[in-house]
């Protein structure tokens, strides 16, 4: 196992917004995180790399144990060695160029050589289908180029689990399957990934796990196919029927 | 215009221009240095929220904004002798006009740093940069963008507000206006002349901040 939290607790001006939440996470598990709009699944992807201090569980992390409360800077820096974040709002550096944000992490956080870093991203970026926008600004390039390029930031940095934070949701819809395209081949590629998301189609033909979320629980955590086909649970139904009528 | 008239502001141009340049434009930008970097201080220490040193920002922005430049000057140049600190009256100048600026510009940074959304940090996070360097690669290049316009005002402000050295006997542009006047009372004249020449400097600096506006939109869009 690489990665399992446990017990993830947080609130929100008392207000209970994760109440225990658990997740284990094998190698090359493409895990969906599913569930109607305020059950907490951004909040606990942002808890599992510190971006909001959770109110209580663990995070054991290639064998190590983190308190998700009481983490130190170190553990913090530890974790996110180990971690990639895409955003759902992109949030590249808008004062540097794409090639700049790619490098930027390497050079600066990681002291690596100019040349080297630059190998790096431009082998990142040519792998989303971005090798060609290296001197663009963000604020010049699309909303789905953007995410490309965010994603490639997060491949840079070697992470061993990429977490996205509704990647497509920003997105207008004729420029999401761009994304989804690259997020498939990183799954293609046996990249280990953990998806918030409202993208039925690449939680069912994607992932491989689906953990179902409302009001701060975990509902139902199942090998996607058998999610949608069998889901055990009476909320987990429902959730599924309503996608489907409101498609129709 | 009578041709006495003529001369004086004829004569007294190339001096007039010579102090402008050998000293009040210097005084503005050593003033506008000290300024912009107790600017980027104070506006970090609050934006960063560190605790007691927060506490002093605010109070010196507090007295500096609150007290007349004029009285700031006074109380530099002929008080603090009388505590036992003496200050020639240039050095004097420069950092009244620095300190006071400063606050105001603090306020400027302060809120262009605030502007920049917190997103940028956590992305900064997220590929392993440490606060220190989010701050210098990311937000401050932002911030510094978003609050270029308003430094230049600042700086535009500080220009014509150096005249009041003059009050303290430092010997600039407009001091040097007045001792010519003293000798030929001209006053209409003379000082339309320095005011000419301010405008001259304002002109140029305006003319500059525009350029600089240019080169910093080419990274495209608005900052959000």
């Amino acid at each position: 196992m690489m990665l399992e939290a446990k017990g993830v607790v947080k609130r929100f001006d008392g207000a209970d917004v994760l109440k225990g939440i658990d997740l284990t996470v094998e190698k090359g598990d493409v895990v969906a995180i599913l569930g109607p709009s305020g059950s907490g699944k951004t909040t606990f992807l942002r808890c599992l790399n510190f971006l909001e201090r959770a109110d209580g569980g663990e995070l054991i992390f290639d064998g190590e144990k983190f308190d998700l409360h009481a983490a130190t800077k170190r553990d913090i820096a530890r974790v996110r060695q180990k971690t990639a974040f895409v955003f759902q709002n992109y949030n590249l550096f808008l004062n540097k160029t794409v090639l700049q944000n790619v490098t930027l992490g390497l050079t600066v956080g990681a002291k690596m050589k100019k040349q080297q870093a630059r190998d790096i991203a431009v082998a990142a970026l040519e792998r989303v289908g971005m090798g060609g926008k290296l001197d663009s600004y963000p604020a010049q390039l699309s909303g789905g180029q953007q995410q490309r390029v965010a994603i490639a930031r997060g491949l840079a940095q070697s992470p061993e689990i990429i977490y996205f934070d509704e990647p497509t949701s920003a997105l207008d819809p004729e420029l999401i399957g761009e994304v989804l395209a690259v997020m498939r081949q990183l799954a293609d590629d046996g990249m280990t990934m953990l998806v918030v998301t409202h993208e039925m189609d690449f939680a069912r033909n994607v992932s491989s796990k689906v953990l179902f979320m409302e009001g701060g629980y975990v509902i139902e955590t199942a090998p996607a196919r058998e999610f949608f086909e069998h889901p055990k649970e009476a909320r987990s139904q429902a959730f599924i029927q309503s996608i489907l009528n409101s498609r129709q | 215009m009578n041709e006495r008239l003529w001369n004086i502001l004829l004569e007294s141009f190339p001096r007039l221009l010579e102090y402008g340049v050998k000293v009040t434009l210097p005084l503005t930008a050593v003033s506008f240095i000290l300024a912009l970097v107790i600017a980027v201080i104070v506006a970090l220490i609050q934006y960063a929220d560190v605790k007691v040193l927060r506490q002093i920002c605010r109070f010196y922005i507090w007295i500096v904004r609150g007290t007349p430049l004029l009285v700031q000057l006074y109380l530099v140049f002929y008080g603090l002798p009388s505590a036992g600190i003496k200050l020639d009256a240039y050095m004097s100048a420069v950092l009244v006009f620095g300190f006071n600026e400063g606050a105001y510009m603090a306020e400027t940074m302060r809120g262009a740093l605030e502007s920049v959304s917190t997103g940028q940090v956590e992305a900064g996070y997220c590929v392993r940069l440490n606060y220190l360097q989010i701050m210098i690669h990311v937000v401050l290049p932002q911030a510094f963008r978003t609050a270029f316009p308003a430094l230049s005002n600042s700086l535009i402000s500080m220009l014509k507000g150096t005249s009041m050295a003059a009050t303290i006997t430092v010997m600039e542009m407009f001091r040097q206006a007045q001792v010519i006047n003293g000798r030929v009372y001209e006053s209409l004249g003379l000082y339309s002349e320095v005011a000419l020449i301010y405008l001259a400097f304002c002109t140029l600096l305006t003319w500059l901040q525009r350029k600089g506006e240019k080169k910093l939109a080419s990274y495209g869009g608005t900052v959000k």
